[in-house]
């Protein structure tokens, strides 16, 4: 917005009639239409994407016409008994709790380290957290499946919850990190010169001031769990799968049943993540994961 | 309270504490501790199964030299092509949303109303992953999908357009999972650029194109490169939307299909661990390649907070 007003330099000014000018110029410049339209592309296509399968999911019979031409809620009945629904979803809320658990505790240490000291070889240890979120999941899953089969710890829950927290106890660490970095390190300096131990500065000092970052990065976590698919399809067996593996192997598996059973499970899976990620708003604002906005100087 | 106690101590134990406290000047001490169990981990589930994978894919299942695996998926031309197939999807698409991220992301990173609801909306695509994504897209883009219906009744085709079960289908997966990613990123970064510089150079007399080209771009090109990077090795390694919106036979048969085959369908657990190696090369390839011609631009603060 800032680039608006200055353009038109002291011509315009900032007097008081700077605030209808600026709006009429935003509507008014082809770069502004071409920008909104290209987002109006955007969300009108994710809107058919996502609409085509909510509606056919309560479809009768859609052919050849805008709509399908009676609605029903049958495919839902039939989708949640043949999949087995209920089992596959306290499957995936079983792993998705477990992987958040342990990558809390394994990476907020970790993180901790990471934001305070200066040790050798610390870039190196930095790296190597940083690699399992730069690799595409299915580059090292196979690696990683070889090995959990070999100790046969693949084709069950377990081998699921190993394989997720691989890139999910990074990601603790990389959120992690710049959180811990902006708490006053006087604040923990204080509280030892009052004679606090290790333990208790962690859980009097920093776990209040933590949680909400470990809040965050767990809800993230969460979210990346429930939708991770790469990881969980390599290592689950038949009766770990995850409700996104489920939908995977139905929609490969075409042709034995209806399309609409498959979609009606699409929207179950969309609404499980739809809860998450309005949960997760709550707490996240996406635009500050990378760095923080300067937002009272942006005017 | 250490200069008071170390010549004592020096007394008593000649190395003892003076060697710990040698080691907490450089760093080493028992806050170190911390950091092992994540370490352990990481070692445990990515270093060694790393390791493992590459040694294995020196041993051939059916015996054989140590090289017989990667000779298999380079004379095969089946294989060998996928490389090629991968990267025509995967650089074109990264490229698509880096670049139609910029312009969108540099006229929005102001404060506007409803920019919290528009994030938010283009949050939704990467939480829905890609199957969904790709169960969306076969309805939607299809034959009989509202796009081709509205295009004809339109007048503007008379036949469906084949946009499912070919390239396209899956171009278009890797937009919709990776345009949100990458806008919501550059506009992290673009609002990490501190915006008194521009205002500087507009003061000095600069218009916006050559404000964007001097002050901006140089500063946001790290960022660029980052979010090439990421966005290179989500479509890199597209599996789902491959298989189920793609042509995954022929045309999109992009080379984690081919790894995924020889692992689960064939047990080849050497050959898919090669085709797994030969997959991270070529990604650790084009992410060097992307972060030389970063290094060519300015490195440093970019003025904003904590960027």
């Amino acid at each position: 917005m800032s680039t608006t007003l200055t353009r038109g330099g002291p011509a315009t000014g900032r007097t008081p009639g700077a605030e209808p000018s600026r709006r009429r110029r935003v509507v008014a410049t082809p770069g502004a239409w071409l920008v909104w339209g290209a987002v109006g592309i955007f969300l009108v296509t994710l809107l058919g994407v996502v609409g085509s399968v909510l509606v056919n999911s309560f479809g009768t019979q859609w052919f050849d016409s805008w709509m399908p031409n009676g609605y029903t809620l049958q495919w839902y009945s039939e989708a949640w008994s043949e999949y087995g629904l209920l089992a596959v979803i306290i499957t995936t809320l079983e792993v998705a709790v477990a992987v958040v658990a342990l990558s809390v505790i394994l990476g907020v240490p970790a993180s901790y380290v990471l934001a305070r000291q200066k040790f050798p070889g610390k870039k190196i240890v930095y790296l190597l957290f940083l690699l399992p979120i730069m690799m595409p999941p299915i580059t090292y899953g196979i690696p990683l499946a070889t090995v959990l089969y070999k100790f046969h710890l693949a084709g069950n829950i377990s081998g699921v919850i190993l394989a997720n927290l691989v890139p999910c106890v990074p990601f603790v660490i990389m959120t992690m990190t710049p959180f811990i970095e902006q708490i006053d390190p006087s604040i923990e300096h204080a509280a030892r010169m009052s004679g606090a131990r290790t333990w208790s500065v962690f859980t009097r000092i920093l776990a209040p001031l933590l949680l909400p970052g470990i809040l965050a990065s767990s809800i993230l976590v969460l979210v990346r769990t429930v939708g991770m698919f790469e990881l969980t399809f390599l290592t689950a067996g038949p009766d770990s799968n995850t409700l996104v593996v489920a939908l995977f192997n139905s929609m490969n598996a075409a042709g034995i049943r209806a399309q609409q059973t498959v979609d009606s499970m699409a929207v179950i899976y969309m609404s499980v993540m739809m809860i998450l990620l309005v949960v997760a708003l709550r707490f996240v604002n996406p635009t500050q994961l990378v760095s923080q906005v300067k937002e009272e100087q942006t005017d | 309270m250490s200069t008071a106690s170390r010549p004592m101590a020096r007394v008593g134990k000649p190395t003892g504490p003076l060697l710990r406290h040698r080691l907490a000047d450089r760093g080493i001490n028992a806050r170190l501790l911390l950091l092992v169990p994540g370490l352990v981990f990481i070692v445990m589930l990515f270093v060694y199964p790393f390791l493992y994978g590459l040694t294995l894919s020196f041993q051939p299942m059916d015996g054989g030299g140590p090289f017989d695996s990667y000779r298999r998926f380079f004379e095969d031309s089946f294989q060998s092509s996928t490389i090629w197939k991968t990267l025509k999807l995967a650089i074109p698409s990264a490229l698509f949303n880096v670049l139609a991220s910029v312009p969108i992301a540099y006229r929005l990173r102001g404060k506007f109303r409803g920019k919290r609801f528009l994030t938010t909306v283009l949050v939704i695509p990467i939480t829905l992953g890609t199957v969904l994504t790709a169960e969306g897209l076969l309805n939607f883009l299809g034959p009989a999908g509202w796009f081709n219906r509205a295009l004809m009744s339109a007048g503007v085709i008379n036949e469906p357009l084949p946009l499912i079960n070919n390239y396209w289908g899956v171009f278009f997966s890797i937009v919709i999972s990776g345009f949100p990613f990458a806008f919501l990123l550059i506009l992290s970064y673009l609002s990490g650029i501190d915006p008194s510089l521009e205002r500087a150079a507009s003061t000095l007399g600069a218009d916006w194109k050559e404000r964007f080209r001097r002050i901006t771009l140089p500063l946001l090109a790290p960022g660029l490169a980052t979010t090439f990077c990421l966005t290179f090795v989500l479509a890199f390694s597209v599996f789902p939307s491959a298989i189920l919106v793609g042509d995954p036979t022929n045309t999109t048969r992009v080379i984690s299909i081919a790894a995924y085959q020889a692992a689960i369908e064939q047990y080849d657990w050497s050959f898919a661990s090669a085709i797994a190696m030969i997959m991270g090369v070529i990604e650790i390839a084009v992410i060097g390649l992307v972060q030389l011609w970063r290094s060519q631009f300015y490195v440093g603060s970019t003025g904003g907070k904590g960027a």
